[in-house]
């Protein structure tokens, strides 16, 4: 096997960030607490590792690694989540001072494992990422000072976590079982309709579940707004963009077989239909902003099937540009939410009454978030909607499209609660100030502009997604 | 003529977004207040090339800027006006000035937010009637929202929250569907451009459901009845000049949208449902008006009325002759002058008695002669006095629909009848009526002098020369008119029933 270091720099170099971790967490206390200084610089370089590595291709590792556009389009997006994550659980208050590099430790091998898996296009090394990304999370979860939900959260997260692994193991038995291979590029070859090879199809909707319940896609959602409110809101954050990426890299992978018509394929179409109904009709009723946007994602896993289940490659790249703005649009809320809750606390819709007096960037960053989510132009979610509307339509699935459309409208009231709530509303006099620090008021600027331009110029990280998806459909 | 040298509709999209921000290098009330003014100016100012290199008697787009946005997509920023856009660019433009005139010593928190919302609105308004390109004018559409979102429920009244509320989740409901038709659009027809969309025939089951997404759209911002519950709510809440661009501007984007796209995309869907548009708008003109007869609350009279003018717009559109939609064009104009003169007028008798309902506004005439004389002037237009400009539209709307039915034209003639009603009744007891409450209200100043005289100027200008404005719009109104005629006729309604087409659907996804 010969080698090439090169194609995978952003994992090598994201490894060597996770060893200098590993080896500040076991020195002296003094100084495991010193993150701040370093880690947020080193993240930094890493998206530019990531983005510099964009163009690289090729098959590493007995051909179970896969370097193509798509993967390092993912890895890209990887890269720049984490780095945004890092910044905004840099100022953590619920996190003990002697845990913060564990904690930043963990949050970077779940990272590395994402990258893993965008890369992997053979099961058991997507299984085996699947599950490195996930573990550490597992920890994360339930580190939250001194609260009984986090451990609440934590238990829901493993327990609900290991089924659905363990479904996906079974199904992946079953693949194999069925098509006598694990790897992408010979099942792709395979009939993938369930006259055809039906242990197969059953396998593979069972692996798919192991990769729903990673998206929160309906009926494997249910932990999401739990597993929010209870984690800290900085590892919400995490925990509600990333992971997102690595579920969708690999559907998108696996959505290459399914042709429109296929039985998976409209199981996908119908799921995706279920999921942006139940999360907008289950978000109208929430108070608490965390499980708003927990059920959001339920939804918006729902509206990127549209995407996959279209069968083109605009599809795909639709699906991806989809991801990414989705992934920035959340990070956006989550950056306010962490910004206002100052001291860590669960955010309600009325702790953000009055935001645009007490601190008016970070209101505006929650409009701009608050609507990009709903898919309002010019933010960024209008566009990746537009994108998959329109390769979605004439694929056998207009009526998914029509459903999407009329659950963004559902999903105006809570977003636009938000809203309401930050410009609309006075606070009461007792509420702590929220984060006005021109740390908290950059980052929230230079979020807003992200999702903004993803808006306004999403020609060229178009291109980009559309040669990913390009790369794996003819 | 010549052509201009720069691009005029980009500058007049632009210039008002850029200098809204120019706001936040100003401090002090007035000196915001100054700044859009001139700033309002400018942008009038800017339009004057539209005037003088405006072709008469083309139908073609005209002051067209293309310049490729998503080239993935085939996206534009796609700019250009004909003889239906134009007028209502005028309007958008001309409205601000007054908007600022009227807000004055009304607005007197977040001065500098709120001019910032009305410079926003009028970039996007400005956007939506100049889109040549589907996905850009749906972004302009709906960017409008949020500054008229925002202008409702900071600066409304008591009831602004829910008002607001209403406002944005019906229009922006409405509108979800729209985006779902614009996608169809582009896959059917392989383009977002909207003229090109024109040059193609699309099959009639096609049609017939994109009819439907956009006619929700639509109706819901003009808004038809049943669609109209979130106006009146929206009007009386709103600021003065939320009122003022709500009624001018917003609602036109309504009807503008099925001159633009329902009529020309999907011409024989249009006539397919003519009837039922027509029967939708005799009701909006019979009902608006009835419940206008019943209000005390003058912001609510003039709110219901508007469900009534605009029945007579879309109206006008659905009966697919020359006079109709002139008429339509005509009212849709007039509506914006006359409608947001007396929303101006509200807000300044509400500067003083702090009170919209009529009984606290009793006998004005003896007090306050000149905001009589013009209140006068604004209530005869808005019900059609000979002499006015609402008479031309009216007028043309009447017989347009006598040339199409006797019956729709009977059935109309009720509506005419309400509307002198409740503007007479209204009036007579602002004039005469016995003052209970009067304080030593000073009739009109300079400043409100200004903003009241331009749109009345504009009464009497199209009231008694309505000859420019016909010479704008027909060459445009005559081509739809045709081509809506001709396609509709090559499109075999026999062949494809719809209803039939979606129960197939319904069963191949079910089964």
């Amino acid at each position: 096997m010969t080698f090439n270091p090169n194609l995978i720099l952003p994992e090598i170099y994201q490894f060597l960030v996770i060893a200098l971790l590993f080896i500040q967490s076991i020195g002296t206390a003094k100084m495991r607490v010193k993150v701040g200084p370093w880690l947020p610089m080193a993240a930094a370089l890493g998206v530019v590792v990531a983005v510099v590595s964009v163009g690289a291709q090729g098959l590493v590792f007995w051909d179970s690694y896969r370097v193509d556009h798509l993967s390092q389009f993912f890895k890209a997006a990887i890269a720049i989540g984490f780095f945004i994550t890092v910044l905004n659980a840099s100022r953590q208050p619920t996190l003990d001072k002697e845990k913060t590099v564990d904690y930043f430790l963990f949050l970077a091998l779940s990272a590395w494992g994402l990258m893993l898996l965008s890369s992997g296009v053979e099961l058991i090394t997507m299984y085996l990422a699947l599950e490195l990304s996930s573990y550490s999370l597992y920890a994360l979860i339930a580190v939250r000072a001194k609260s009984k939900d986090a451990a609440e959260a934590g238990i829901k997260y493993i327990l609900f976590g290991a089924v659905a692994t363990a479904l996906a193991l079974y199904g992946l038995s079953y693949i194999l079982a069925g098509m006598h291979t694990t790897y992408l590029s010979e099942l792709v070859k395979a009939d993938w309709s369930f006259a055809a090879s039906p242990m197969a199809v059953t396998g593979m909707a069972l692996f798919l579940a192991g990769m729903f319940y990673k998206l929160a896609l309906f009926p494997f959602h249910f932990w999401c707004p739990d597993v929010y409110e209870g984690a800290s809101n900085e590892t919400a954050a995490f925990v509600a963009t990333l992971p997102k990426l690595g579920a969708i890299v690999v559907l998108i992978r696996l959505a290459t077989m399914f042709k429109p018509g296929y039985d998976i394929t409209t199981m996908l179409a119908v799921l995706g239909a279920l999921s942006m109904t139940f999360g907008n009709l289950a978000a109208l009723v929430q108070t608490d902003v965390k499980r708003i946007l927990g059920y959001s994602s339920v939804a918006h896993a729902g509206y990127i099937m549209i995407g996959l289940v279209s069968g083109t490659s605009e599809g795909l790249a639709a699906a991806s540009f989809y991801a990414l703005a989705y992934v920035a649009m959340n990070l956006t809320c989550f950056w306010v939410v962490s910004r206002v809750a100052v001291d860590g606390r669960n955010l309600k819709l009325k702790d953000l009454d009055g935001l645009h007096k007490r601190a008016p960037a970070l209101a505006f960053a929650l409009a701009v978030g608050a609507f990009a989510l709903v898919g309002l132009p010019p933010m960024a979610g209008f566009m990746g909607k537009l994108f998959l509307f329109s390769a979605g339509w004439n694929h056998g699935y207009n009526w998914l499209i029509i459903i999407a459309g009329l659950n963004t409208a559902i999903s105006i009231y809570y977003y636009l609660g938000l809203v309401r709530h930050a410009y609309t509303k006075d606070a009461e006099d007792d509420v702590p100030l929220p984060d006005t620090s021109p740390f908290s008021l950059v980052g929230a600027g230079l979020l807003s502009v992200l999702v903004l331009a993803l808006g306004l110029m999403p020609s060229g990280v178009f291109d980009l997604a559309l040669s990913a998806g390009g790369s794996l459909l003819p | 003529m010549q052509e201009v040298a720069y691009p005029v509709l980009t500058s007049l999209v632009f210039f008002p977004l850029l200098a809204a921000f120019g706001l936040f290098f100003f401090r002090g009330d007035s000196a915001v207040r100054i700044y859009t003014l001139i700033v309002s100016v400018i942008e009038l100012m800017l339009s004057f090339p539209l005037f003088t290199n405006f072709k008469l008697g083309s139908a073609e787009f005209q002051f067209v800027e293309r310049i490729q946005w998503v080239k993935q997509w085939d996206i534009e920023y796609y700019l250009g006006t004909d003889g239906i856009s134009f007028l209502m660019v005028i309007l958008t433009i001309a409205v601000l000035p007054l908007c600022v005139l009227c807000s004055w010593s009304y607005i007197q928190t977040r001065v500098k937010e709120f001019h910032f919302c009305l410079l926003f609105m009028t970039a996007a308004c400005v956007g939506v009637f100049t889109s040549l390109d589907l996905v850009l004018f749906y972004v302009f559409w709906e960017a409008m929202l949020i500054p008229m979102y925002l202008l409702i429920a900071v600066w409304g009244g008591p009831e602004k929250k829910y008002a607001s509320l209403k406002f944005f989740l019906y229009t922006l409901a409405g509108s979800a569907l729209l985006l779902v038709a614009i996608v169809a659009f582009r896959v059917v027809g392989g383009t977002f451009a909207i003229p090109e969309l024109m040059e193609k025939t699309f099959s009639f089951g096609f049609q017939f459901w994109a009819f439907l997404a956009l006619a929700l759209a639509f109706a819901i911002k003009v808004p038809m009845f049943p669609f109209h519950t979130w106006l009146p709510a929206a009007h009386v809440q709103a600021p003065t000049a939320g009122s003022v661009i709500l009624a001018s501007v917003l609602l036109k984007m309504g009807t503008y949208g099925f001159l633009r796209f329902n009529l020309p995309l999907t011409p024989a869907a249009s006539e397919y449902f003519a009837p039922m548009m027509i029967a939708f708008s005799i009701a909006s003109i019979i009902y608006g008006g009835a419940v206008a007869l019943g209000q005390n609350d003058i912001k609510k009279v003039i709110a219901y009325s508007s469900v009534s003018h605009m029945g007579f717009v879309t109206l006008g559109i659905f009966l697919f002759n020359l006079r109709g939609l002139e008429g339509a064009l005509f009212q849709m104009l007039n509506h914006g002058i006359v409608t947001g003169g007396l929303f101006m007028m509200i807000g300044a008798i509400y500067e003083r008695s702090h009170s919209r309902d009529i009984y606290d506004n009793l006998g004005l005439g003896k007090y306050m002669p000149a905001y009589m004389g013009f209140w006068g002037l604004f209530a005869l237009s808005s019900f059609g006095f000979p002499g006015t400009n609402s008479f031309v539209g009216e007028m043309l709307v009447f017989i347009g629909a006598f040339e199409k039915s006797p019956w729709i034209g009977a059935m109309i003639v009720p509506g005419a009848m309400i509307a002198a009603a409740y503007m007479l009744r209204i009036s007579l007891k602002l004039a005469w009526g016995r003052p209970s409450t009067w304080k030593g209200w000073k009739d009109l100043n300079l400043r409100e002098w200004t903003y009241l005289a331009i749109p009345a100027v504009f009464v009497f200008y199209i009231g008694l020369a309505p000859g420019l404005t016909f010479r704008v719009m027909d060459a445009s109104l005559i081509k739809l008119q045709n081509d809506v005629h001709t396609k509709a006729q090559a499109v075999n309604i026999e062949d494809e029933r719809p209803l039939e087409m979606a129960w197939n659907s319904i069963k191949n996804i079910v089964k």
